[in-house]
């Protein structure tokens, strides 16, 4: 990463006659746009800017070089599993046979595609220990809000109507709350207990004939392994409800211990975490949708199948909850899932997980003397500080104590990328971290020291964390003025 | 399970530690050394201790029925030969994705790892790359559309489209009613029905009269008063431009919303929701840049007016400045946002299609006012000159003469259609897509992209299709 | 220390009833200000809206939060404070001050089931 900022835009690189482009000449000349109705026809100009080919390369790598990713640094970000982004999954994803299909295609020129998709289906089907996937969402929350939509469509063709609750533990990520609300489910909170899982005995009370379902993520949002998840799992299916595993940490469980096995029925999976596709700075992602048998029926449309004849087809299945995206989701990030797959292949899968654990348990053991830890014991893929600990600056008591924040922010300076910071919301100060299986003990060794060296800072030196980052292209920026003077355009500045 | 020392302890049927010891794999940097220290450092005697909190019953002791590990070299096998089963056709279709050219440019941008492999840009301090970018396509889209504001885009149009509906519903507050012209999209359609079904909201279809939306009808809806908004499509499904004249006012009468979803490449030279008084924009912006790719990913863009701002889901990138007084970018307005919100979260949407900004932003970069105007030159050019050429052909007609479009037409078709379709598919053709719903409709796409000598290939082979499809 | 006023009704959701005759006005709590932080934006109701005891009426937001407003009591609003609408940081210089909506109570009764300053106070410990 360049530390000097560069900051321009695209507009203040434009002159008026400049081009960018080159294309062929217009060989059907007869029509003309102005042929067109006026009235029909755009009135003002446009303000794309008129820049040319190499002015436009450097202006987006000068922007790049200000942009901090996995290939720039470690990126302990929790609950975001920011493993390595395998380079052969790019190529094979770019390859022309794939890119330049056409979605309208007939399904007799795509068989290869729709193999891959099917291949990927399976996959995923074995490993979450489950009946059938689908691909077609396309993002993490989108494949909460299908997988909830199944929930609904298998309560509804059971002409059990009154089922409009479901159940989210207090911890929940809040895209738990907010997909079930998008999906008409009135949401119903369970409270943790002490040890940050769900507590069974506040369970009990709200389980009825009103339940949906109930909505959990194991390892939960603190990374630690809900042990009555049996129970749970019984409790609200013996009360006529489903139990919905949120995949956001399956990373540590795969090859270890599958959602099907411990009781879940649907389950939505991220692959830009845990089978390695980019994020791409936010999206696109890709958030399949598996179900245990019986409940494939509701998968979204269009399905894809495997005939007797060995060709694939797509289906529209009039049981299916309906249709989530116009085709079969972000397909470009299923290939780099499938390359990452036969990469690993049976042998690796499993150990993905368990070195993400003993990277993540690592960490934690070298730091609790500095960060306080509200939860001890083994963690799995992650695990939360509650802040620096009181003798480190970390006091509450104490009006100008050294927040998360400030820790965070002082951690750019050093060249890694912030935990993720203020959640789970049950601590006041929670820094949430997650190294990923593909960190190496050197890369962990580095980060723990500066770690240290910080919270030494944080009681030495405490204005020096007030102010940081001091070493970044921009530094601490006005959030106030973001909102309260809101410019969201290039016009408005 | 036995206790040792207070500790569980489990023995394991195979041991991953001790596989992993006799072949090392390339993204797992562990030495066999690294992870005795750091075994003993966590207080664990192996990898499998790790878990030994899970109910013995929960852990799952097989191998899992998965293939091998793979080689570089065999995967690229693999999945190449996965990619020659597909055959790629020259393309005549359209029908929501359009195979307008990327400039070699945009991927070579795309492929900077700086970008793609950045996750949400929460520290704006070290990500100023990924919002400066978003900060031009939210410029550029509110500008295309005639919008004040664009959100950091949704992850398709059809999802777009949907999120457009609920905005109308919460904007609205006590009305639950929308309005959708059957002229969309059938594939858009099924999304945003998919979506009224479960977030509960009266989703009523305008009826299409000549290939465009029957304004009578909707006028008549509008008098019940009780519509929160209306979403119309331009070009339409049959590729027809429709005349949005008085809709706006109309709407705005009886307090329903207006959206507009328009195919992206289009706002270019169409008159923008915005000039038509629309209150939301929305759509698919494939057509700017991004290759068809079997579907996806794309991106969805949503535009509003300043009055909305708080109504409208998704990210948004918003310019301040840091201590210094530098100008720079941050993510803002998130007190609207699903995770913050909860329980009366409208929209779940968390992140959205962050690196399909970047090809859009750096596809219009290049292309500049002047690019987006031609490419529209030519493919309207191209679909007005095959419209008419097909019509010499034996079995072709007009199916809403006098229509105005631009780079996409719809014709009636006497043969049978998937014969047809199948034998251009041999001579390496799509040819156009049969319109759902109508048996003898085929509607037909030109981009840039097509050669005259394309062309006339294509019409030859149709030719030679048509009396084929006649004799069987 | 949030400051609480003598003589005013409050609610556990942090709202407060400054009732004038037949009318009351409603904010939001001292404590309520402090806890969200810089407010950025509120959203009112409009004038004639009917709002209802316990149900939501409108939303203040800050830079990292948006909390629903919960109505204390039940009638129709007659005025709304269009102060905020240009200026919403007045409720953290004075949140008691600077009421939100201005509303005609239906049911004197329902003041009965909120809390006292005292009360109220005790709560926000």
């Amino acid at each position: 990463m360049n530390k000097t900022y560069y900051g321009k835009l695209i507009f203040e690189l434009s002159t008026p006659g400049c081009i960018g482009y080159s294309l062929p000449e217009n060989k059907w000349c007869k029509h003309k746009l102005t042929d067109l109705p006026e009235h029909l026809l755009r009135a003002e100009d446009t303000i794309l800017p008129e820049v040319d080919e190499l002015s436009v390369v450097r202006h987006y790598t000068n922007m790049s070089n200000n942009n901090f990713g996995v290939d720039t640094g470690f990126y302990p970000l929790g609950s975001c599993t920011m493993k390595y982004n395998p380079k052969i999954n790019e190529e094979m994803a770019a390859l022309p046979g794939f890119v330049a299909l056409h979605p309208h295609q007939p399904v007799a020129t795509s068989q290869g595609a729709l193999a891959l998709y099917y291949n990927v289906q399976k996959s995923l089907s074995e490993i979450a220990g489950l009946h059938e996937f689908t691909l077609n969402p396309f993002a993490g929350a989108h494949g909460e809000l299908t997988g909830l939509m199944v929930i609904r469509r298998y309560h509804e063709k059971r002409g059990d109507v009154k089922r409009t609750k479901i159940i989210v533990p207090d911890s929940a990520h809040g895209t738990n709350p907010a997909s079930a609300a998008v999906c008409g489910l009135q949401i119903v909170e369970v409270k943790s207990t002490p040890d940050g899982t769900v507590d069974v005995e506040d369970l009990k009370p709200l389980l009825g004939d009103d339940i949906a379902g109930m909505m959990m993520t194991n390892p939960n949002t603190l990374g630690i392994f809900e042990k009555k998840i049996p129970e749970i799992a019984r409790l609200v299916h013996e009360c006529g409800g489903l139990m919905y595993y949120d995949g956001a940490n399956l990373n540590p469980m795969l090859g270890v211990c599958r959602p099907g096995d411990m009781g879940f029925d649907v389950m939505h999976i991220n692959l830009h975490k845990t089978f390695s596709t980019p994020h791409g700075g936010g999206g696109p992602g890709s958030g399949p949708v598996g179900v245990r048998k019986g409940l494939e029926e509701y998968l979204p449309n269009p399905q894809v199948k495997l005939k007797q004849d060995g060709t694939y087809a797509l289906e529209y299945n009039p049981e299916s909850l309906g249709a989530v995206s116009a085709f079969l989701g972000n397909y470009g990030v299923v290939i780099r899932a499938y390359a990452y797959l036969l990469t690993l292949g049976k042998e690796n899968v499993p150990l993905a997980g368990k070195l993400s654990v003993l990277n993540a348990n690592y960490i934690k053991e070298c730091l609790k003397g500095y960060y306080k830890l509200p939860i001890d014991g083994l963690c799995k893929h992650e695990f939360v500080f509650d802040g620096l600990r009181e003798e480190y600056g970390g006091d509450h008591h104490d009006a100008g104590h050294v927040t998360t924040l400030d820790v965070a922010k002082r951690l750019l300076d050093y060249g890694f990328h912030a935990p993720t910071i203020y959640f789970p919301l049950l601590f006041h100060e929670a820094m949430m971290i997650e190294p990923t299986e593909t960190e190496s003990k050197k890369t962990l060794d580095e980060f723990i020291e500066v770690m240290k060296k910080i919270a030494i800072e944080a009681r030495d030196q405490r204005e020096m964390l007030k102010t940081a980052p001091h070493d970044t292209p921009v530094r601490r920026l006005d959030d106030v003025k973001a909102v309260k003077e809101p410019k969201f355009t290039y016009k408005t500045l | 399970m036995k206790t040792e020392n207070g500790k569980l302890t489990r023995r394991f049927p195979f041991s991953h530690f001790r596989f992993h010891i006799v072949k090392p794999m390339k993204y797992f940097p562990h030495t066999a050394n690294d992870l005795q220290e750091m075994l003993k450092v966590v207080g664990v005697g192996s990898l499998e201790e790790l878990y030994s909190e899970i109910p013995e019953e929960l852990i799952f002791n097989k191998e899992l029925n998965l293939p091998s590990a793979m080689s570089e070299i065999e995967v690229r096998r693999v999945i190449g030969q996965l990619a020659q089963e597909n055959k790629p056709l020259v393309s005549f279709a359209g029908a929501g994705v359009y195979d307008h050219y990327t400039p070699s440019v945009v991927p070579y941008i795309a492929s900077r790892s700086e970008f793609s492999t950045s996750y949400t840009p929460y520290q704006a301090e070290i990500s100023q790359g990924t919002l400066q970018y978003i900060f031009e396509y939210q410029t550029m889209m509110a500008d295309l559309t005639g919008m004040d504001i664009s959100n950091a885009s949704m992850y398709d149009g059809s999802t777009a489209t949907a999120e457009a509906m609920m905005m109308c519903v919460a904007a609205a507050k006590k009305r639950n009613k929308v309005l959708i012209s059957e002229t969309f999209n059938p594939a858009v359609m099924r999304v945003v029905e998919t979506y009224a079904k479960y977030h509960g909201v009266d989703l009523v279809k305008v009826g299409a009269k000549d290939g465009v939306t029957d304004m009578q009808a909707l006028h008549a809806l509008l008098e019940g008063d009780d519509v929160a908004g209306v979403l119309v499509a331009q070009p339409n499904y049959y590729g027809i431009i429709e005349d949005f004249s008085g809709l706006a006012e109309k709407c705005h009468a009886h307090k329903a919303l207006l959206a507009i979803n328009t195919m992206a490449s289009a706002l270019g030279v169409l008159k923008s929701p915005g000039e038509w008084g629309a209150d939301i924009a929305c759509g698919e912006a494939q057509s700017l840049g991004i290759p068809t790719c079997y579907g996806g990913p794309y991106i969805g863009y949503l535009c509003t007016t300043n009055a909305l701002i708080r109504k409208m889901p998704g990210r948004l990138v918003g310019a301040t400045t840091d201590v210094d007084g530098k100008r720079c970018f941050v993510l803002t307005m998130q007190a609207r946002e699903q995770h913050i919100r909860r329980e009366k979260a409208t929209s779940n949407i968390c992140t959205a299609q962050g690196f399909m900004c970047l090809y859009v932003a750096s596809y219009l970069a290049l292309m500049g006012k002047k690019g987006l105007h031609e490419v529209n030159e030519i493919s309207y050019g191209g679909a007005h000159e095959l419209k008419e050429r097909l019509l010499g052909i034996e079995g072709f007609a007009e199916a809403y003469l006098g229509q105005p479009f631009l780079n996409e037409f719809t014709l009636r078709y006497s043969g049978n259609i998937d014969a047809l379709q199948g034998y251009l598919c041999q001579k390496g053709f799509i040819a156009g897509v049969k319109a759902e719903g109508k048996a003898d409709e085929m509607i037909f796409a030109v981009t840039e992209q097509r050669s005259a000598e394309e062309m006339d290939r294509f019409l030859c082979a149709i030719a030679e299709g048509v009396k084929e499809s006649i004799n069987q | 220390m949030a400051k609480v006023i003598e003589g005013l009704y409050y609610s556990e959701s942090h709202e407060y009833v400054r009732v004038d005759g037949e009318y009351g006005y409603v904010g939001i709590t001292d404590y309520a200000q402090e806890q969200l932080g810089n407010v950025v934006y509120v959203d009112m109701p409009e004038v004639d809206d009917e709002v209802t005891a316990g149900e939501d009426f409108g939303a203040v937001e800050s830079v990292k939060a948006a909390s629903d407003l919960i109505s204390p009591v039940s009638g129709v609003v007659v005025e709304i404070n269009e102060d905020l609408e240009d200026q919403p940081e007045l409720i953290n210089q004075d949140a008691f001050e600077n009421w939100i909506m201005k509303v005609k109570i239906a049911d004197p009764s329902e003041l009965e089931g909120l809390m006292s300053a005292s009360e109220y106070e005790s709560t926000c410990k």
